[in-house]
């Protein structure tokens, strides 16, 4: 296994060859209109950081991920537990659950801007859609997995049912709720940006998506590399916080979908 | 007295639409205070007779009497070790030891010095703060073992605890439940497939048939007390039992192994 002072600088020698290969060929073997370059990209992002335009965007395009995130994680989280419980209803909701989820958010995104109006409220929506089947099927395959032979363990020692929920079936789905939220997190912001590409007057979509009407390539890549910036910082966030929680498990289950090492 | 007693016993399960019969007219005391093995080839419904007497099964025919009266649901009078640990993964050594304290809502000081006291008592001591991945299976299984005696109860059911464990470790181990069983004075019905186990353990030896499970023959073993697990195949009266119900037995493990291919 390495290191980790030297992971990270691998990580940077790939990023700073990936830069410098991109520099390299710009206006080189392409012109700079269509790829744009590293330099004018950082540029234009010390230039719009400097004067403070980007924040609002950012600060828009973050309030529809994280309220949307949060609010669909509950409803996913809540509803999960509940069906986890009662077979029947799942049994009965099943194919209906399988249809919303199938149905394309893209698809949905033009009918909560004329629900929610170009605003805020629409893309909350929208991540909310896509935030809640994901924690929702999470939590409903670990409250059903919950191993039977734990919970009978628990009874045979005097156990109400009450005490092996909180025991047993609570502890239990704490990795499957933060696999559901770790995979669900990027999905949220990518949401959320789809939301604003198709009407919005603000937010991080909608400055890419105005920058490339303009053809400026370089405004469309800087909006991007903040966007995959937010996108790394919060899954670094989120994994610290899941191995802080699962730190009873084996190393090697604790890595789940999204981690490559 | 007897503590408990199984009654003309019989349990049918369906599998698959098929009736399979696991035990049949099975009819056992057992008295306050006995060690009993209960030993027999695979898939012959001991497994079976523990869940119907902690009250996780109901027989078909039968009935099963604990102090006087019938099993009916779980008792917590009745404690039980699995053949796999199931010791909680989110839980360190201690906190799975202490757990049936904890239903019980005694005081976090008192139930940890009671547990502690067990785990010293199984030579566990260091690793109280270890989650159960960290430890080995011979740690785990003693864990299940202890935790089940913390809560005291009357009557321990083992089903073979120490099954997936090495030679070594299963020796060790059963020198450290014999002394636990001397200290505590409780009842435990012990099921192995192992026949030394069962009679370097045991006040008596069961032995069931091949499906369908029937008491095939009950050996007494009257070798004295306190036993050296570690010399006690030299003993004469280890042997000649050894033999005798090795005698009974073969035939048993030579149909069950023929049978495996009919999935009942």
């Amino acid at each position: 296994m390495i290191s980790r002072p030297r992971l990270y600088l691998y990580r940077l020698i790939f990023g700073l060859l990936l830069l410098g290969f991109w520099e390299l060929s710009s206006g080189r073997l392409i012109d700079p209109f269509w790829v744009s370059s590293p330099s004018l990209v950082f540029v234009y992002l010390y230039g719009v950081f400097a004067d403070g335009s980007i924040y609002g965007h950012l600060a828009i395009t973050l309030y529809e991920t994280f309220t949307g995130f949060f609010i669909g994680a509950i409803f996913g989280i809540g509803v999960g537990f509940a069906l986890g419980r009662r077979e029947t209803l799942a049994q009965i909701l099943d194919p209906y659950v399988v249809a919303f989820n199938g149905i394309p958010r893209i698809a949905l995104a033009p009918l909560f801007i004329i629900w929610f109006g170009i605003g805020p409220t629409s893309k909350v929506i929208l991540v909310v859609s896509v935030v809640f089947f994901l924690t929702f099927f999470n939590t409903y395959a670990g409250v059903k997995g919950v191993d039977e032979e734990l919970k009978n363990i628990l009874r045979i020692m005097g156990a109400t049912e009450r005490q092996i929920l909180m025991k047993i079936t609570l502890p239990a789905i704490v990795p499957w709720i933060t696999t559901g939220l770790k995979i669900s997190l990027p999905y949220a912001i990518v949401a959320a940006v789809v939301g604003e590409f198709i009407a919005a007057s603000k937010g991080l979509g909608y400055l890419i998506n105005y920058n490339t009407s303009l053809f400026s390539t370089t405004g469309a890549l800087g909006g991007i590399l903040v966007l995959a910036m937010v996108v790394v910082i919060c899954n670094e966030v989120i994994n610290r916080a899941e191995s802080y929680l699962l730190r009873w498990r084996p190393r090697e289950e604790r890595k789940s979908e999204g981690e490559l090492y | 007295m007897a503590l408990l007693s199984i009654e003309n016993v019989r349990k049918e399960y369906q599998v698959r639409g098929k009736r399979v019969l696991a035990l049949d007219s099975v009819d056992l005391t057992i008295a306050e205070g006995e060690f009993v093995s209960v030993v027999g080839p695979s898939g012959c419904g001991k497994s079976t007779l523990l869940n119907l007497i902690v009250g996780l099964m109901r027989s078909s025919m039968g009935r099963i009497v604990f102090r006087g009266a019938p099993i009916d649901g779980i008792t917590t009078k009745i404690g039980y070790v699995t053949q796999k640990d199931n010791l909680l993964p989110w839980r360190t050594l201690i906190e799975n030891v202490e757990i049936a304290l904890e239903i019980r809502a005694i005081e976090k000081s008192v139930r940890r010095a009671q547990a502690r006291d067990l785990i010293d008592q199984v030579g566990l001591s260091g690793f109280e703060d270890h989650y159960p991945h960290e430890l080995s299976g011979g740690m785990r299984q003693r864990a299940n073992i202890i935790r089940t005696l913390i809560y005291d109860p009357e009557l321990i059911l083992m089903d073979e605890p120490f099954g997936p464990l090495d030679a070594q470790t299963r020796i060790v181990l059963q020198d450290q439940l014999l002394k636990l069983w001397a200290a505590s004075k409780k009842t435990i019905v012990f099921i192995t497939h192992d026949l030394i186990e069962a009679i370097t353990l045991a006040d008596r030896v069961v032995l069931m048939s091949a499906r369908p499970g029937r008491i095939k023959s009950i050996e007494q073993i009257a070798i004295p007390r306190p036993r050296d697990v570690f010399k006690i195949h030299e003993d004469a009266q280890f042997r000649s039992s050894y033999e005798r119900l090795w005698q009974q037995l073969r035939p048993e493990v030579t149909l069950s192994e023929s049978a495996k291919g009919e999935l009942i």
